[in-house]
């Protein structure tokens, strides 16, 4: 079988399959879960049954259809913060690399500042100091994680300027818009989608992370960082509830690493063909 | 084992490589029985598969790739049946391997000592005091400067003809029965190749050892080799003594191989037109941040339809010269003036005219040219940036342009990737046409190519010359190439240039020692010609 040309090995289909469930599920949540998110439909920890798959959370609410508008949340969250870090990232990454040295230096110092800090700590400031509304926590992490862009933008871009065809470019006289966008930055796309994906897990987890701990997405929207957290009380009588959401983001993150392989091995065997 | 084979050092019989689980031939039935003290050269083009028979003396295949047919046999025993501990024994002792790129072999972290005596260390031969012992005297056998503390160093202390032999000395530390050259010299100037390949002569014959060495070059094999085998596609084309190879081959493709190589003693008889010069760069000084006088006081001028060629060692200044011209490197002092009128320094200070007059042709055809545009985009930009033309007129210049460098027209869709090394070369030639200039500066675009295939860029170089009138600076270190192209020549020696004009004067005495020194270096096609030359240099000497 084959993909945009390319042969799908084993665990890509794996990865591709997984992915695709998990989008259709965002896309389709209030479709297919049988409650609402923030409905209270049972006792506290019901047992699983014909009514509830798998069972109620801590107030009663359907943990099923609590992880299926999860996957709404999470993913949609993930893409939306990613895609901004990444414009981001590329953007200032670029620039960094082209436009000369003083450019360089200043983004450059600015970034390491921003690396030298721990990002959950510096994320835990922010959030705490500014509130946890949604568009503060896209922009926070956004912000943070486009410094993780920019090193690696601005590494490959480096790259393709020092190659010859650039170098003829500039001795043609083409400005800098037409070396950016012709000469570099179709070079410059497989390796960027390659870390698409891999920051796209980051972000993910690094949300879950922030659920957990209660600074993320608030009550009672759900997803499943927050999830582990109000179905942990549960391990201490027994129960595997809290695994449900923790095996969703496990599952989630090892799609997407598939994908991720997949492609990063066919980049490395050089050149796409005509691509 | 029979008792016959007891001198034959390696058997190969009906050799055959090819890729893993796939129908790619690389290696197709080879045979051949390297003796005690004997030296077989293997040569041909890239893709020939030379390399791929020698790592098959070593037991080992590149990745993706299996020995499927044949047997090697190393002093009697089978390789192919050999237990991976057989053959690691095997390796360093019975068999040892010299690569074309020392500087990517060494461990930079580590003395020379150290690695030379890793193998017989390691292989329980020796002590390390022995070893060390041994490494001094090979040191001493290969004409290293200070035996005694040459191995203290580490490899970037080290020039790049004493790191080349100093692997020598690495690979012949275990004391093997067979040496594997890979294209030992093919990274080193012509001067440094002189003083490698006798080095390299001097260890085989006082050793005894038997090698295989493997190379494109047949002027260097004819050195060194007691039989050549020449192979192309994977195939064998011709197996003989070298004499008979060098002075009568059998099979077309070698005489074409041999002729390639005698030719390049004629002198061109083309002249450049009489008149004002187009190019004249009067005392060029220029520097890196960290470098002073990269190029230093340069007086140089081109004319119209004249083929000037800079050459030089690696580290010379010839390629800064070229980027000082394009404004890549602003000039410190001095002038260059282009038609009569001065250029700025700067290539941001040019006008679009200007840079549309001089032109550049790269060394690598495979990273000049931007791998995700087509050949319509990539010779078509220059024709509609420049002349501001419509869609269907840059067209039309492309398909008159590919007919010009002898490409069909069908290849306007394609993608370099989708291109052999000389058709990409030609595209290049294309791309600077397109600007229709007056001057192309070519830096080695012959030297990333393979004999043949760089001697008809040449030619087309020489025919879009002749039809459209275009002054080339051609900057080479292969002086074949400039006898046979260029009609004036400047020589240049750290920075300076310490020799020009008319390429028939300056090849001729009375000649600057430099040139003289670079011209004798060239090997020729005869198996005596390395003595010769030591012997000559050796009297001057001691004079």
């Amino acid at each position: 079988m084959k993909l945009f040309g390319h042969k799908l090995t084993v665990l890509a289909a794996v990865g591709i399959a997984i992915v695709a469930l998990n989008i259709f599920v965002a896309l389709f949540a209030p479709v297919i879960a049988p409650f609402g998110q923030a409905e209270i439909v049972g006792d506290a920890w019901a047992e699983p049954s014909a009514q509830f798959k798998l069972g109620t959370d801590n107030i009663g609410r359907d943990i099923l259809s609590r992880l299926i508008f999860g996957a709404r949340m999470s993913i949609g969250l993930s893409l939306v913060i990613t895609a901004l870090s990444f414009s981001l990232g590329i953007v200032a990454g670029f620039a960094a690399a082209i436009a000369g040295r003083w450019v360089d230096m200043a983004l450059s110092r600015f970034v390491d500042l921003m690396l030298s800090m721990p990002t959950l700590i510096f994320a835990f400031i922010v959030l705490s100091v500014l509130g946890t509304d949604l568009p503060v926590l896209i922009v926070t992490i956004a912000i943070l994680d486009s410094t993780r862009v920019f090193r690696l933008a601005r590494a490959v871009a480096m790259n393709i300027t020092s190659l010859e065809y650039v170098e003829a470019a500039k001795l043609r006289g083409e400005g800098l818009w037409w070396i950016i966008t012709r000469e570099v930055l179709p070079n410059a796309v497989p390796p960027l989608v390659a870390e698409f994906g891999l920051r796209f897990c980051f972000t993910f987890l690094f949300i879950a992370a922030l659920s957990f701990l209660g600074l993320g997405i608030q009550p009672p929207d759900a997803d499943w960082g927050s999830m582990v957290k109000d179905l942990r009380d549960m391990i201490n009588l027994g129960g595997a509830h809290p695994l449900y959401p923790a095996g969703a983001i496990a599952l989630l993150t090892i799609g997407v690493n598939f994908i991720v392989d997949w492609m990063l091995a066919i980049h490395s065997r050089g050149h796409g063909e005509g691509a | 084992m029979t008792a016959a084979a007891a001198d034959d050092l390696l058997r190969v019989t009906d050799l055959r490589v090819t890729v893993q689980g796939g129908p790619v031939v690389i290696v197709d039935n080879v045979s051949f029985t390297l003796k005690r003290g004997e030296v077989i050269g293997l040569i041909g083009e890239s893709g020939a598969g030379k390399s791929t028979i020698g790592l098959t003396a070593l037991g080992y295949t590149r990745g993706g790739l299996a020995i499927s047919g044949g047997a090697l046999h190393l002093r009697g025993k089978d390789i192919r049946t050999m237990t991976l501990d057989e053959r690691r024994a095997t390796r360093g002792r019975g068999v040892a391997y010299i690569a074309q790129s020392a500087a990517a072999s060494f461990n930079p972290a580590m003395t020379i000592m150290k690695q030379v005596c890793e193998v017989p260390v390691r292989q329980g031969l020796m002590g390390e005091a022995d070893a060390a012992k041994r490494a001094v005297t090979l040191f001493r056998e290969l004409d290293l400067p200070n035996p005694e503390t040459f191995g203290a160093r580490y490899p970037h202390q080290v020039s790049g003809g004493q790191l080349q032999r100093a692997m020598a000395a690495m690979a012949m530390a275990a004391q093997p029965d067979i040496l594997v050259f890979d294209e030992p010299t093919t990274a080193l100037d012509v001067t440094t190749q002189v003083e490698v390949l006798a080095a390299f002569k001097k260890l085989i014959r006082e050793n005894g050892t038997a090698a295989l060495y493997i190379t494109h070059d047949l002027a260097v094999v004819a050195q060194i080799a007691d039989r050549i085998m020449v192979l192309r596609h994977g195939k064998m084309i011709e197996f003989g003594e070298a004499t008979q190879i060098l002075q009568n081959p059998r099979e077309e493709y070698t005489q074409r191989l041999v002729a390639e190589r005698v030719k390049g003693s004629g002198f061109v008889s083309t002249q450049g037109e009489a008149g004002a010069p187009i190019l004249s760069l009067s005392a060029v000084t220029a520097s890196y941040a960290k470098l002073r006088n990269v190029v230093a006081d340069i007086n140089l001028e081109v004319r119209k339809g004249d083929t000037v060629a800079v050459v030089g060692e690696s580290g010379s200044g010839k390629s800064t010269l070229a980027r000082v011209i394009v404004g890549l490197l602003p000039l410190e002092m001095g002038d260059i003036k282009f038609n009569g009128a001065s250029l700025p320094p700067r290539l941001g200070a040019r006008n679009k005219d200007q840079l549309r007059r001089i032109q550049m042709i790269y060394q690598m055809p495979d990273v000049a040219l931007n791998p995700h545009q087509t050949l319509l985009e990539i010779i078509g930009r220059p024709v509609s940036f420049y002349f501001n033309r419509s869609k269907a007129e840059v067209r039309a210049r492309v398909l008159e342009l590919l007919r010009q460098i002898d490409l069909p027209e069908a290849f306007i869709t394609r993608y370099p990737t989708e291109l052999s090394g000389g058709q990409k070369q030609r595209v290049s030639i294309a791309r600077a046409l397109a600007a229709e200039p007056e001057l192309i500066i070519c830096d080695e675009v012959t030297s990333a190519l393979d004999q043949l295939v760089g001697e008809e860029i040449l030619r087309l170089l020489k025919r879009l010359q002749d039809e459209l009138g275009v002054s080339y600076l051609f900057i080479t270190h292969d002086l074949g190439t400039v006898k046979r192209i260029a009609n004036k020549v400047a020589v240049m020696l750290k920075g300076k240039i310490v020799a020009q004009g008319e390429t028939a004067k300056v090849f001729a005495p009375p000649w600057h020692p430099y040139t003289e020194l670079l011209l004798s270096s060239v090997p020729e096609m005869r198996a005596d010609w390395l003595d010769e030359v030591l012997a000559r240099r050796g009297k001057t000497a001691a004079a």
